[in-house]
């Protein structure tokens, strides 16, 4: 039997060893779209902060670990798959034979519309190559433009900041991580994030990202004219807001056209006519499933891979996983795109198991995050949002920088986020993901939500066993 | 041999020795606040209750981890490796019992890992509500005993493995 | 070391904090908690003070072992003026409180002036903010216990608070930490209210570090097995709580019952330990569900209760059907034996109510036992009482005094005076139990006649807890005296008051030395702290309080006339039991006491022992 893994991001990697753990003697090869070993993407801030080396961001750590566990690694990536005769074709023109197939094959920035991606200068923060462009660029002190403060957008945030760099973050929603956090909380970090010297502009749109002193393209009219926006420019040039040579605003397109400096080599242009300078732009605007190249191949797509609870696609024997998968959502029931760690190992997980015949389908897997903003940590889980006729309990301590919303359908939580608390948050995940009946403590929640580690322990007591009961999201069939 | 924090809530008179012995153990000073274990107090129930990680076989947090940063050892005991660790959090989400959590001052995440075998917890408890025993002598049902066990001697299963 | 060598300093009047650091020379003569912040108030505050003015101070104060896995590592103390006796008061009390103070990184905290309109303190770490307390002033400390946890969403804060009683300056209302541990004599929760602080709320993160980790866990790990060998500290008080006490003192002939008219009281068996732990005849459960422990303590002698949801008390309030801190032996005695009282259910009732607004049962039951007996003899009547059938033996009387009292509704005002102030408006101050203005506790001097030295000598006013003699005299610890005999106690009063002065400096509770002698608390100092800590330089250390005390209540005004016992204890023979016959024998003990503890006849500090002792 040979098992092929398209990916080698989490998910395949996780897929790789479970099926290793349960086909001792199948033959495995797990096919990676990048030249590195298998790595870690959320570790790449970290990388960029200096907390560890490239190899730190390696998901498994010991030498020759894939080779001891019999794990063949090759180099793709793969170009085209043909679910019918299971072949697949990768960029070398190599072609290879499959019994089971995997496809793990991740997620890749979006570009949003913008003029000048192509820039020197501007980057997503995706991959090693990316944090290596970023790495070199992002040196303390020099404006930097981050465009997006969605969740992955507010941890590169957080990254950059700690870099030292002056930081503009450019958010195109009324708030910083609108699918994560509602508006308390969204505005409790922008504030926060302003506090500590990070320029946040939401609601704006960027429309051009051009070399220093290089004028709009001759057919765009809608440019607002150069000399209106300089004094904000100045500014941020001199720096110090106070210092704004406001005195000074007829001063000619000049000093600009000389401006092309190796400080500042870009202009970010927003929609509403603002320009901000920059040495270099991060984008992080949104990703897409890594599809494409299952185009003709047979395989079913949506957004992303669709997959029936046992991650199997509508072709026999081909599974998919993370964040190229439309897996269940345990909130909804419907199948989601989830584009988190601990769900494209979740995923890795169940689709490995059922490669190698042992069936198990997925119950659903929740969606959760946290975040550190510069010190400030923030978490959502479920359906934060909550749900009509759903009750809810709301803390918000200003002067703390603590906030916790919970959500409830009966007395049941579904949903919570928190910020400024971090002990045994954990909890939130186990009470939603166990559906547990908090009976007599839903009311204590709404009246003191910050009981949320009591209530679980409690309940967790009174549970159906009278005592343990782990959670569990997928039963053996 | 495979041994278990077992707990026992009935016995506890909530006195937070087990606290202060896991911090004086994991953290060189007497300091509730980062003790691994805690001990709920359910004041108008009359209850206290010791709770802490319970070396569960899904693992979590450590299927969670980006870094591989918590690893099983041979005991099924899992240990965060702050080496490794980047203090990404993720894994204090991902774990449902709330037993790994963030630790600001060290930019990196705590959670019991059974003192290598020689738990200070149970030994400084007056009451032995708090015993690392022999699993079979317990006598339990796996799935009774709250908060209690470790898989000592078998390997993590993975996140949704099946009890 | 032990001490976080901080102390904060609370201005009310101004609404400013300041840290400053621990005076170190101090800290190396008077140890922590008790010795060294009395050794601030003497310092700071003029002896003549109002105590219930803004120019006495208020200190709450942990030992340098608080915080620490030694056990019972987990006190405070409150250190002020107090207004009941206006003596120096020092209120000793348990729960998390202090260990959380500790771990928020304060040996001490000094409040002093007085705010402008009611507050609450938060010490979060190094935060300390003064918040407004229009919200829980005129509630209990239940309520503002749950309000500040629910304000601050934090559940692992620790509050002690005041609850009405201290509100309204009632002269015995106490500190109450924790929901049901209280700082309870004296009324150190008069001097809070007057303050307008309504509570204090602490969380902290920090740790606690002493001098040698290991020589440190060495000698807890020996203290810890000393008090789980010892048959008080390992078996009787976990289990049975200090009520173990009910029908061993009962049986000495040395329960004061009935304001002190007899010494044994024939309704102890029915609000003993066992008891409390027998099934009810009503709903088949016990009174008592558990026993708690104190931050770090490994005896947990503490009682969890729930009294019967059909009695009287609660049957239409459930707002008290849960569980809360139960009867302990002082709180049993003063508000049954005191009162004449044998309904268990309605003293646990009322000793939840004492909690919830803060009020001190030992003071407070006394007081309705003095009440009781002038009703009983008619020197007041319904038109006083406001229609209470004070009768002695009425659990209804009692219910209805202390719901009245802690509001100063009433006649509550009245008792709120305490009991010496009572029966001399009155005309009858002869029936008041007290020394320096204090309510005596649960021994009476006739049959245990080494409490009688200990009431009448006590800095505090009268108290057991400055030289808990019963120990040697009743249980035969550390070696069996004879109660009845008054040979040899002024000894053995001295001994015990320096000793209590060292453990009540220390951050360790009273009750280890059932079990423990300064020779095992000796080691465990000396390895939290710098300054080679031997029993003997505790003892000089406990010595040197004591007197420093002395003084400052013989510059407030004190005088050797003030070392005395009620008129009944020295004139009416007990009735009963083995002490029939016999009254206290002060006189044949002060003057022995006077001359060892180096004191002229008049009570006065000869130059000689201060200087010896370097007061
Ligand atoms: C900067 C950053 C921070 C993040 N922070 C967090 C966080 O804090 N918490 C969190 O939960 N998630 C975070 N994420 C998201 C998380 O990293 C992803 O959800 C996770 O990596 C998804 O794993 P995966 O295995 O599905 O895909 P990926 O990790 O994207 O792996 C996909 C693999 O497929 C390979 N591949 C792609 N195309 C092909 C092809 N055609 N042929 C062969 N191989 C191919 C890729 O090279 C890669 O090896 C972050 C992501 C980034 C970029
Ligand atoms: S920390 Fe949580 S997920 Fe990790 S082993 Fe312990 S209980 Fe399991
Ligand atoms: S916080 Fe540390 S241990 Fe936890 S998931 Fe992140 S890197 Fe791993
Ligand atoms: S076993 Fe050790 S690390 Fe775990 S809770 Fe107990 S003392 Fe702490």
């Amino acid at each position: 039997m040979h098992h092929v893994i398209l990916g080698a991001g989490p998910a395949g990697v996780t897929a790789a060893e479970t099926i290793r753990k349960h086909a001792p003697h199948a033959k495995i090869t797990l096919i990676s779209g990048e030249p590195e070993p298998p790595y870690s993407r959320m570790a790449i801030p970290y990388l960029l902060e200096g907390k560890i080396g490239e190899d730190g961001t390696y998901l498994r750590q010991e030498d020759g670990h894939y080779d001891g566990k019999g794990i063949y690694y090759k180099q793709g990536p793969v170009t085209s798959v043909d679910a019918a005769s299971k072949s697949l074709t990768c960029a070398d023109g190599s072609t290879l034979q499959f019994d089971r197939m995997l496809i793990a094959t991740g997620a890749t920035p979006l570009r949003p519309p913008i003029e000048g991606l192509d820039n020197p200068g501007v980057h997503t923060c995706w991959t090693l190559e990316d944090a290596r462009h970023i790495a070199e660029h992002a040196k303390p002190g020099v404006p930097v433009v981050l465009v997006g403060a969605g969740f992955i957008g507010c941890i590169i945030l957080e990254a950059l900041a700690k870099m030292g760099v002056e930081l503009t973050v450019v958010e195109m929603g009324d708030r910083m991580v609108p699918r994560m956090l509602d508006e308390t909380a969204g505005n409790m970090l922008r504030h926060w994030c302003e506090d500590k010297g990070v320029k946040v502009v939401t609601g704006a749109l960027v429309d051009a990202i051009r070399a220093s002193g290089e004028t709009a393209p001759a057919p765009a009219p809608s440019a607002t004219p150069f000399a209106e926006e300089k004094p904000g420019f100045f500014a941020r040039i001199f720096g110090g807001g106070s210092s704004e040579p406001s005195a000074t605003p007829a001063v000619a397109p000049a000093p600009t056209a000389a401006a092309p400096s190796h400080d500042h080599p870009l202009t970010v242009h927003l929609k509403d006519g603002q320009e901000l300078p920059a040495a270099l732009v991060v984008i992080a605007a949104g990703v897409k499933s890594n599809i494409e190249f299952l185009k003709g191949s047979g395989i079913d797509t949506n957004h992303g891979v669709k997959v029936d609870p046992y991650h199997e696609t509508n072709a026999k024997g081909i599974y998919a996983a993370g964040d190229v998968a439309e897996g269940i959502n345990l909130s909804t029931g419907h199948n989601d795109m989830l584009a988190i760690q601990p769900v494209a190992v979740e995923h890795g997980y169940i689709a490995a198991l059922n490669m190698c015949g042992i069936e198990t389908a997925h119950r659903g897997a929740l969606n959760m995050n946290v975040l550190d903003t510069l010190g400030l940590i923030s978490s959502s889980f479920g359906t934060w949002e909550g749900v009509e006729g759903g009750e809810r309990a709301v803390l918000h301590d200003k002067d703390a920088n603590r906030y916790i919303r919970l959500e409830f359908d009966g007395d049941q939580l579904i949903g919570a986020q928190c910020v400024g608390m971090t002990d045994h948050v954990g909890m939130l995940r186990g009470l939603i993901q166990t559906h547990l009946h908090l009976g007599p403590w839903k009311d204590k929640l709404i009246e003191s939500p910050g009981r949320v580690a009591e209530a679980y322990v409690a309940v967790m007591q009174q549970g159906p066993t009278a005592g343990y009961t782990g959670p569990k999201v997928a039963l053996p069939a | 041999m495979l041994k278990a924090l077992t707990i026992d809530p009935g016995k506890c008179t909530g006195c937070k020795q087990c606290e202060m012995a896991c911090s004086y153990v994991n953290e060189g000073e007497f300091n509730v606040s980062k003790s691994r274990i805690r001990v709920f107090d359910f004041h108008e129930e009359a209850r206290f209750v010791p709770y802490t990680c319970t070396q569960c076989d899904e693992a979590w947090c450590q299927q969670a981890c980006p870094v591989n940063a918590i690893t099983t050892n041979e005991m099924g005991v899992k240990i965060v490796h702050d080496n490794l660790c980047v203090g990404c959090k993720v894994c204090t989400i991902a774990c449902p019992f709330g037993t790994v959590n963030y630790n600001a001052s060290t930019g990196k995440v705590m959670k019991c890992d059974l003192c290598g075998g020689d738990p200070a917890c149970a030994s400084a408890c007056p009451t032995d509500a708090i015993t690392f025993q022999d699993i079979e002598q317990t006598g339990f049902d796996k799935m009774k005993v709250w908060a209690t066990k470790t898989t000592a001697g078998t390997e993590p299963t993975g996140p949704n493995a099946p009890a | 070391m032990g001490w976080t060598g901080k102390v904060l300093r609370i201005d009310l009047s101004n609404g400013t904090s300041k840290s400053e650091p621990l005076n170190m020379e101090w800290a190396d003569k008077y140890l922590g908690q008790r010795g060294l912040a009395s050794k601030y108030l003497v310092e700071e505050v003029d002896p003549k003070a109002d105590p219930l003015g803004p120019e006495n101070k208020l200190i709450m104060a942990t030992g340098p072992l608080t915080g620490t896995c030694a056990s019972t590592g987990g006190r405070y103390s409150v250190i002020t003026k107090g207004p009941l006796t206006g003596a120096i008061a020092c209120s000793n009390s348990g729960g998390y409180f202090g260990a959380e103070l500790k771990f928020a990184g304060w040996d001490m905290v000094i409040f002093e002036g007085q705010s402008p309109k009611p507050v609450y303190v938060t010490i979060f770490d190094d935060d300390v903010q003064l918040r407004d307390a229009s919200d829980i002033w005129g509630k209990s400390v239940w309520d503002a216990d749950k309000y500040i946890k629910s304000t601050h969403q934090d559940q692992m804060i620790h509050v002690a608070a005041i609850g009405v009683a201290g509100e309204n300056e009632v002269l015995y209302s106490c500190v109450v930490n924790d929901l049901h541990r209280a700082a309870g004599r004296s009324g150190v929760g008069a001097v809070m209210g007057n303050k307008n602080i309504k509570a204090v709320a602490v969380r902290g993160t920090g740790g606690v570090k002493v001098k040698d980790f290991k020589a440190f866990m060495d000698a807890t790990n020996a203290g810890k097995k000393v008090l789980k060998d010892n048959a008080v500290t390992g078996e009787g008080l976990p289990a049975y709580g200090t009520q173990v006490l009910m029908n061993v003192i009962n049986e000495a002939g040395a329960m004061p019952t009935r304001n002190g008219a007899d010494v044994q009281f024939e309704g102890a068996g029915d609000i003993s330990a066992e008891a409390m732990a027998e099934p009810r005849r009503t709903d088949g459960k016990p009174n008592l569900l558990t026993n708690q422990a104190c931050f770090g303590c490994t005896i947990a002698c503490g009682r969890i209760s729930k009294v019967d949801e059909t009695h009287f008390t609660i049957q239409n309030k459930p707002e008290y059907w849960h569980a809360s801190g139960g009867l302990e032996y002082e709180a049993a005695w003063a508000l049954g034996s005191a009162t004449g009282t044998n309904d268990l259910e309605a003293l646990t009732y009322v000793n939840f109510i004492c909690n919830e607004q803060g009020i001190d049962p030992i003071s407070f039951g006394a007081t309705v036992g003095a009440a009781m007996e002038l009703y009983e003899t008619g020197v007041i009547d319904d038109k006083v009482t406001g229609g209470i059938e004070l009768k002695f033996g009425s659990a209804e009387a009692l219910v209805q005094c202390v719901e009245l009292t802690g509001k100063a509704e009433g006649f509550g005002k009245e008792l709120g005076m305490g009991s010496k102030r009572l029966t001399e408006k009155y005309g009858k101050p002869e029936l008041s139990m007290t020394v320096k203005g204090q309510e005596f506790p649960a021994y009476d001097p006739r049959g245990i006649q080494g409490m009688g030295l200990t009431y009448a000598t006590s800095n505090r006013g009268a108290c057991h807890l400055r030289s808990y003699t019963v120990a040697s005299e009743i249980l035969g610890i550390p070696e069996k005296t004879d109660p009845l005999e008054t040979d040899g106690k002024a000894g053995l009063v001295k001994a015990f008051q320096d000793a209590t002065a060292a453990v009540d400096s220390s951050g360790l509770c009273v009750f280890t030395t059932f079990a423990w002698t300064l020779e095992d608390i000796a080691p465990q100092v000396d390895a939290a702290c710098e300054g080679n800590w031997s029993v003997d330089k505790l003892l000089e250390a406990g010595e040197r309080i004591w007197n420093m005390e002395r003084i400052f209540n013989n510059q407030a005004g004190f005088t050797a006339a003030d070392d005395n016992l009620p008129q009944r204890l020295l004139k009416d023979a007990a009735k009963t039991g083995p002490a029939e016959g016999l009254v206290a024998g002060l006189d044949k003990m002060l003057p022995e006491y006077y001359e060892l503890r180096g004191w002229t006849q008049e009570g006065v500090p000869t130059n000689e022992t201060l200087e010896r002792l370097a007061v």
